[in-house]
């Protein structure tokens, strides 16, 4: 920052020991023969970004009051902005002249945007670059938009109907590519789990550009980029922009937390997806964002058709079908507690406020785990101090908050790569290349050794701490049903890192984010909610978009037991004080009905039962006595699946008469009811 | 700036407001009054549960074509062919052909069953080739546009998938609707036990209907097609309805008579109904029966796995309703 007393000077340089006066930086001269600006001009010129930070405290004083001025009526006044900034009154003028300057360069046929300082222009390669960039985020945000938007299974016409149902898209493809993923499976399993070999992928890429990922690749990441685009715009700009981009300490918070998450992996638990930047996007946006708009998009509907304008129903029903077949699904989706996964997605994004890209600087673990990464990587920054003019245009556009500025030296393991900083230089000083020079840079990150042990040992201790609570050794829960094919609880905890992509192509909308059903440790792990939506019997699709293979992917035959014994995912049970033939002499049965096996794991007896007649008169005689022919069911846990499709369809819909427990589930060997190969009738 | 802002309007408050002002404050105030009036008489809620009595004539959508000439059966029973195609054209040849029930222009609905998630040998669904039969003859009279849609149990993506009739439907130029939320309005039926439902529209809004049910084995009500196959044209909790099966699915075929039904007994679920599963659960029939009239469709299904209509309550009440008549032998009727 100038000191505010040499407006028209740039500051001593102090490193090389250099003082004196140095050439002015041009936009700071008086623009020939413009007046005094006025307040429209400043406004017009209010959105431009990349002349935030231009020079000297007269322009962003005059930058910063931009919108008030009108409304107090008075130019250059009482603004407690500029008064702070601007000592004396002299410098005024200045700003006055600048932004007038300004005014006139944007009203007339936009003569070519001058850069400040020196002006020399960023090399084309990295001009290049830069919009590569921006297309790149763009691009795989739409691709994990639309990766996301697939997780559903929609049905198609072209398939034949003996052909087996799966995803046509590769719609984990994200969190295959996660190394931070694949690393605490590795830890915790000892293997890498099928596609998460694609992980190489960035893991080389990391190797030899440093975290491009986080800058070009990553959705979370872009969306943080928007949003600390979009939401500080008229409160972290200028000089408070590079104030909030500098280094910080705190930063080293995401390696502390990506150390704790890596030694619970090595204890045996995948929690780290709690923080994993692909997890949270998923999570959040496919259990939380999504069914939100899908909401009111049905609630415009509804809204349409008690219009009674045909036209205007037609085109609801049009735009209806349309999200549903290519966004949502035809019924709304609901998850079980998603407020939490909600409120904090908004607070993460609402931090760019305060400080642009908190969550990529402060939390990130796969961010931290790339940036350790990054140490080795051939490609990187080559500063030469000797010419930075403190111009700080490269810190208003840093994305890492890697200290890409002058004096200090540049932090790769920070450093998003996203080239903003060498594209803004006005001066030779920033140059990306293979093979810098590390003069200026530090390529590790700056970490303390006792809070590295003290962290790690955190994350190692923390998993034997909540087990010993009793989930899931000891403590069943009747409620923690977990998907088809899924592993023990014990492996299954190894490897769910909780990315909600199961619970999101659940074409049931059967599957759900636990609260703590399991325990604290297995919160967010799938459960099955029969209430909600029951296992469709010869769907299998939870696997298939598993990517860490907590749900192994298994064939329609091996669900359905064709030749083999079927995967039981629980035991349904009745409530015979609220079943309707049993407690109310009414005939229903409609579980039974609904009941997928065969031959049906429900059977129902038929009774002829005593019932007082619902018709009797109010004489004061004694309503006569009925018998009735009811079927009443019952199940043969033998032969139950534990889909749930009864307790969904059962009439009493606040607690159901038949409910499904995880007791028997195929998974475990300790939760079961029946001795083993009682089964009679199974082949 | 608070300060400045608080002083000004002080200063103001003492200067007396011109004549012109005060009378376009006083406008626009009685605007804001007349507009909140104006809304509030518009839009009264007079409170109260809005419940009203049930009761009244049942309502009825009829979709029936004009009467054929005196000499045309009233049911058709074709098992001369083991090609269900070939039944579905001998079985409306019979009631006088497509051109009877369909019009040029017209929009058709065909309402199979697509209620399960089973493929067609499981013959859970209707048989997709008895659909595109339907679907090609509808064209082929001249229809406009063929609209095939049921409203199902299990997800309904993988039923229509699975069931093979989305495919089929789709490849002869049908629309194939699937049902979503939207889809759905209330309508109030005045049925004994269905009053207000949300009916599912596509079926409804259409020149003509072709019921193409199948018939099966049902663990509650013992045999269902063409009458049962209305539980499609629900949306709501339909799990209710198993209460009083019977006098809903009564009620249902009240509201509802289509131009034609189309009953597939190609291949026919004997037990383990509705649902199956097994593929030893069913058995080929190779049948397909047309009818003007669902009962007696229903009630000469119901013998091919061994019932008697007099034991199936649904049909029972069809007939006291008369909706149809359940002594299909009294009824004109031929087997080709």
């Amino acid at each position: 920052m100038l000191p505010d007393d040499a407006p028209d000077l740039p500051s001593p340089i102090p490193w090389l020991g250099r003082t004196g006066p140095v050439p002015a930086i041009d936009t700071l001269s008086p623009a020939p023969g413009t007046r005094g600006g006025t307040a429209n001009h400043a406004q017009g010129h209010a959105g431009s970004r990349s002349h935030d930070a231009r020079g000297g405290p007269g322009a962003t004083a005059s930058r910063r009051e931009p919108r008030r001025l009108p409304l107090l009526g008075v130019h250059g006044g009482p603004g407690r902005v500029s008064a702070a900034h601007v000592p004396g009154g002299a410098p005024v003028a200045v700003s006055g002249a600048a932004v007038a300057a300004r005014g006139v360069a944007s009203k007339k046929a936009r003569p070519k945007r001058k850069r400040p300082g020196s002006g020399i222009p960023a090399r084309k390669v990295i001009r290049g670059l830069v919009w590569a960039r921006r297309l790149a985020q763009a691009g795989f945000f739409g691709l994990f938009s639309f990766f996301l938007f697939n997780t559903a299974f929609r049905g198609t016409f072209s398939a034949s109907a003996d052909s087996p149902v799966r995803l046509p898209w590769p719609v984990e493809g994200f969190l295959l590519a996660d190394p931070f993923v694949a690393a605490m499976t590795l830890l915790s399993t000892h293997a890498v789990y099928r596609g998460l070999a694609w992980s190489l992928v960035v893991l080389g890429l990391t190797l030899l550009f440093g975290r491009v990922f986080c800058g070009w690749i990553c959705p979370f990441g872009t969306l943080h980029h928007f949003f600390a685009w979009v939401f500080p715009s008229r409160y972290v700009r200028g000089k408070a922009r590079v104030e909030a981009n500098h280094t910080q300490g705190w930063q080293r918070a995401k390696y502390y937390l990506m150390l704790a998450f890596l030694a619970s992996a090595l204890v045996g638990s995948a929690i780290g997806g709690l923080f994993d930047p692909i997890c949270v996007a998923v999570r959040a946006i496919g259990l939380g964002v999504l069914p939100a708009l899908q909401y009111l998009g049905i609630r415009g509907a509804g809204v349409a058709a008690e219009t009674n304008v045909r036209a205007l129903q037609t085109a609801s029903d049009g735009s209806q079908d349309y999200l549903a077949r290519t966004v949502w699904t035809s019924s709304q989706a609901y998850f079980h507690q998603t407020w939490l996964i909600a409120f904090l997605l908004i607070a993460i994004l609402f931090m760019n406020r305060f400080i642009p890209r908190f969550w990529c600087r402060a939390l990130c673990p796969l961010g931290a785990f790339l940036g350790v990464l990054s140490r080795f990587a051939l490609f990187g920054m080559e500063k030469d101090h000797s010419k930075c003019t403190d111009c700080n245009l490269c810190l208003v556009h840093c994305q890492g908050a890697d200290s890409p500025q002058g004096g200090v030296k540049h932090r790769q393991d920070e450093c998003h790569m996203c080239l903003n900083c060498e594209s803004a230089c006005p001066e030779d000083v920033i140059k990306f290349r293979f093979l810098p020079n590390r003069r200026g840079t530090t390529s590790a990150p700056d970490l303390e050794r006792r809070t590295v042990l003290a962290s790690a040992a955190a994350g190692a201790v923390a998993i034997p701490g909540l087990r010993i609570a009793g989930w899931p050794d000891k403590g069943y829960s009747e409620k923690v049903i977990r998907p088809p094919g899924a592993v023990e609880e014990r492996e299954f905890l190894e490897r769910c890192i909780r990315c909600a992509e199961c619970m999101k192509v659940c074409p049931n909308n059967a599957l759900h984010p636990a609260f703590f059903e399991a325990g604290v440790e297995g919160l967010w792990t799938p459960i099955l909610i029969p209430r909600i939506g029951y296992c469709e019997y010869s769907c299998v699709l939870c696997g298939q978009v598993c990517p860490t293979g907590a749900i192994q992917k298994i064939t329609e035959k091996q669900k359905m037991g064709i030749g083999q014994k079927p995967v039981a995912i629980g035991t349904a049970m009745y409530d015979q004080g609220r079943c309707l033939p049993w407690a109310m002499g009414t005939p229903c049965i409609v579980c039974e009905e609904f009941c997928p096996t065969s031959p049906k794991a429900i059977w129902a007896e038929e009774v002829e039962v005593p019932k007082r007649d619902d018709h009797y008169s109010t004489q004061g005689e004694q309503p006569k006595m009925l018998t009735v022919k009811l079927k009443r069911p019952h199940v043969d846990p033998s032969l139950c699946i534990g889909c749930g499709a009864c307790e969904k369809v059962c009439p009493i819909v606040d607690k159901p008469a038949v409910y499904v427990t995880s007791a028997g589930e195929t998974r475990s060997k300790t939760n079961v009811i029946l001795l083993e190969n009682t089964s009679y009738g199974r082949t | 700036m608070t300060i400045r802002c608080f002083s000004r309007t002080l200063r103001r408050m003492r200067e007396p407001v011109s004549r012109r002002e005060a009378l376009g404050r006083i406008a626009k105030a009685s605007a804001v009054l007349g507009a909140a009036a104006a809304i509030s008489r518009l839009r009264f809620d007079p409170g109260g549960l809005g419940l009203s009595e049930v009761g009244g004539d049942r309502q009825v959508r009829s979709f029936a074509g004009p009467p054929g000439p005196a000499s045309a059966p009233v049911l058709a029973i074709a098992k001369s062919s083991t090609e269900p195609a070939v039944l579905v054209r001998r079985a409306i040849e019979a009631l006088g052909g497509m051109k009877r029930f369909v019009s040029n222009g017209d929009v058709v609905a065909v309402k199979p069953n697509i209620g399960w998630d089973r493929m067609p040998v499981h013959a859970a669904n209707t048989n997709p080739l008895v659909v595109a039969e339907v679907v090609r003859l509808a064209f082929d009279a001249g229809a406009r546009r063929v609209v095939v849609t049921d409203a199902s149990c299990n997800e309904p993506n993988r039923c229509f998938q699975r069931s093979g009739i989305w495919r089929t439907a789709h490849d002869l130029g049908a629309t194939v609707i699937l049902p979503a939320a939207h889809r759905f309005r209330e309508v109030r039926m005045k049925g004994d036990v269905l009053d207000v439902w949300p009916i599912y529209t596509p079926l409804v809004n259409a020149d003509k209907v072709i019921n193409v049910p199948v018939a099966k084995h049902h663990n509650l009500s013992k045999y269902t097609a063409a009458m049962k196959n209305w539980y499609g044209l629900l949306g709501g909790r339909r799990n209710r309805l198993h209460q009083n099966i019977d006098v809903s699915i009564a009620d249902l075929a009240t509201f509802m008579r289509p131009t034609l039904t189309v009953v597939d007994a190609t291949r026919v679920l004997m037990r383990n109904g509705p649902q199956g599963g097994n593929i030893d659960d069913a058995i080929d029939l190779h049948q397909v029966i047309a009818s003007t009239d669902q009962v007696a469709a229903d009630a000469y299904g119901c013998t091919l796995i061994g019932q008697k209509p007099e034991n199936i309550g649904y049909l029972k009440l069809g007939h006291e309703r008369r909706i149809g008549v359940m002594h299909w032998e009294e009824l004109p009727h031929v087997e080709v």
